[in-house]
């Protein structure tokens, strides 16, 4: 975690040019295949996901973006058929090397999922969960770290008299940022979020797409989603998958009013999908 | 040829009456059946207590609780059962130091580690383990454990509390295992995907949030062994001996609570003796301990159940 954030600051600090058109690529996917037993869930993908920026990956239910998604931190490797060829390389190294270990991984690249999953703890065990694993044991460290994460979440002034209570006393939407308050306490490089709002309300879904927009200054997100406004909304660029492919990567700006496949366009146009 | 439904189902309806009837007793039958289990358990209870009070008219209750000394035979009987007390504690101790680690590790490798094909095996083997005699397991104590034992220790009795102690927790490790990965395994995934994907290791996610999350089905299954341990008969009765002893040395002989009323029960004592009722005194407080354990064990499950 140390050794990933430090490069890259390192690395900001060599760019030197105000450049802001220039964006560093932190993650880069190439001719990567994944099945599931005899399926072949994912066909030769190939997109960079640029750091600091939210990327979008929309495509209809069965279209991998999930799988894709979960690819990123190996968690897909739960599923015990399953098998990959490619590369996925974050921050210039391959993820599936056998030096690299998938902890480090997990540790720099968070990710929130469809349906809010705190642990059955108290909503400060909840944050300090990473932190403490990662070997932080002080206690003023500890309540600083809760305080700044659930901050960083948009739930502190919700929970702050309440911290030692059982989350799952939260509403959904709450459960949802104590997720993302739990994920940014481990102050992780990149935030993954599988559909993190298609089991929230409109209301908690406005709050969480408004976390995203200010999370982005200081993480590299990618969020899949099913729902293209929310992708037009808050995305710098969009993939648009298609029964395991990307059919479409590009700003998202142009991906919605000008798209060049005429797949993409009839998905967002709402003709299938 | 078309198929009438609408008709066929008119001629069920002709059978209505009958159909009725039975709508209406089968409830009522039902009830009965649950009423006889509840019956019996107010009969034993009932029993027990005419049978602990005459006993008491016999024996002080002072006497009973306090006295260190349980010799109910001949002129100069005593009834104090705190030695019978301390065995099936001792017992239980024994039995819990060896099956919960044991049970808790293997519930752990089972609903963490193990591959499904494994846990495929696993699973039905060690509930076969639970299906085995007591008579079995007290065989297995007193003829193979015990000369084991006596290899290790030096002048151990052949009947001692170690090796029934020993062979009690092996009889309770499936219990343990079972009940536990049941709570472990209902843990939902997504928890555990939160966990790793926090990057944590896979020792890590389940020794600091599945097991904590399971914890009250974990705690619930300890109390329901510790409640086996004090109930056990056979093992205790062939292979731990019958001296009442006030003791916590476990190379000793001693007697259990059981022990001591399937020692009686053999026709040691004329029916209408002290010693006779004295069964059922040990009877009452041995039932007294495992319905605590039961409550405990019922308590803990519905307090901290949590809900996913």
């Amino acid at each position: 975690m140390q050794a990933a954030s430090e490069s890259k600051h390192v690395s900001i600090l060599n760019t030197n040019e105000p450049d802001k058109e220039e964006t560093k690529t932190i993650y880069a996917v190439d001719n990567f295949n994944l099945w599931y037993g005899d399926n072949q869930a994912l066909y030769d993908v190939k997109m960079d996901i640029p750091m600091n920026k939210v990327t979008a990956i929309i495509g209809p239910s069965g279209c991998g973006k999930s799988t894709f998604i979960k690819a990123l931190n190996r968690l897909v490797e739960l599923v015990p058929s399953v098998k990959m060829s490619g590369s996925i390389k974050y921050d210039d190294k391959d993820i599936f090397s056998p030096k690299y270990k998938v902890e480090d991984l997990r540790t720099n690249v968070g990710m929130v999922f469809q349906n809010p999953n705190p642990f059955p703890k108290s909503i400060y065990e909840n944050v300090i969960y990473g932190p403490k694993t990662h070997g932080i044991k002080k206690k003023k460290v500890l309540d600083e770290i809760a305080e700044k994460s659930l901050k960083g979440a948009a739930l502190w002034d919700e929970v702050k008299d309440r911290l030692h209570e059982n989350a799952f006393g939260l509403s959904g939407g709450q459960q949802q940022r104590l997720c993302i308050a739990r994920c940014l306490a481990i102050e992780p490089d990149v935030i993954l979020m599988d559909e993190p709002t298609s089991a929230l309300d409109p209301i908690s879904t406005t709050k969480i797409e408004e976390l995203v927009q200010n999370l982005k200054k200081d993480y590299s997100i990618a969020i899949v989603t099913h729902n293209m406004q929310q992708a037009a909304r808050i995305s710098d660029k969009t993939a648009f998958f298609l029964n395991g492919e990307v059919i479409e990567y590009s700003n998202t700006d142009k991906l919605f009013s000008n798209p060049d496949d005429k797949r993409t366009e009839d998905y967002i146009t709402g003709r299938f999908g | 040829m078309a198929v009438n439904v609408k008709e066929m189902m008119n001629e069920k309806k002709s059978n209505q009456h009958l159909l009725r009837i039975l709508e209406k007793v089968a409830p009522v039958f039902f009830l009965l059946c649950a009423i006889i289990s509840v019956l019996t358990t107010i009969g034993i209870i009932l029993t027990l207590l005419v049978e602990t009070i005459t006993f008491f008219n016999r024996v002080s209750f002072v006497e009973f609780i306090t006295g260190t000394e349980w010799w109910p035979f001949g002129e100069n009987a005593s009834y104090g059962i705190l030695p019978l007390i301390s065995g099936t504690l001792l017992i239980t101790v024994i039995a819990m130091i060896v099956a919960i680690p044991i049970g808790l590790a293997s519930a752990i490798y089972l609903s963490e580690f193990a591959p499904p094909k494994v846990r495929k095996v696993v699973k039905p083997v060690l509930e076969v383990l639970a299906g085995i005699p007591t008579i079995v397991y007290g065989f297995f104590a007193l003829t193979f454990v015990t000369p084991m034992l006596q290899i290790a220790i030096d002048d151990l009795p052949i009947f001692n509390a170690l090796s029934p102690g020993i062979v009690v927790g092996i009889m309770i490790i499936p219990m343990i295992a079972s009940l536990s990965e049941d709570a472990m395994s209902s843990v939902p995934n997504s928890i555990r995907e939160g966990a790793l994907a926090m990057g944590s290791t896979r020792l890590e996610v389940a020794l600091k949030v599945i097991v904590p999350a399971a914890l009250s089905g974990i705690i619930a299954s300890f109390v329901l062994g510790v409640s086996r341990a004090i109930g056990e008969t056979m093992i205790v009765s062939v292979a731990a001996g019958s001296t009442p002893k006030l003791t916590t040395d476990v190379t000793e002989s001693i007697q259990t609570m059981t022990g001591y009323i399937v020692q009686v029960t053999l026709g040691d004592a004329s029916y209408g003796s002290t010693t006779y009722y004295s069964i059922y005194a040990v009877g009452m407080t041995l039932f007294v301990f495992t319905l605590i354990m039961n409550l405990l064990s019922q308590y803990i499950s519905r307090r901290f159940k949590e809900d996913y």
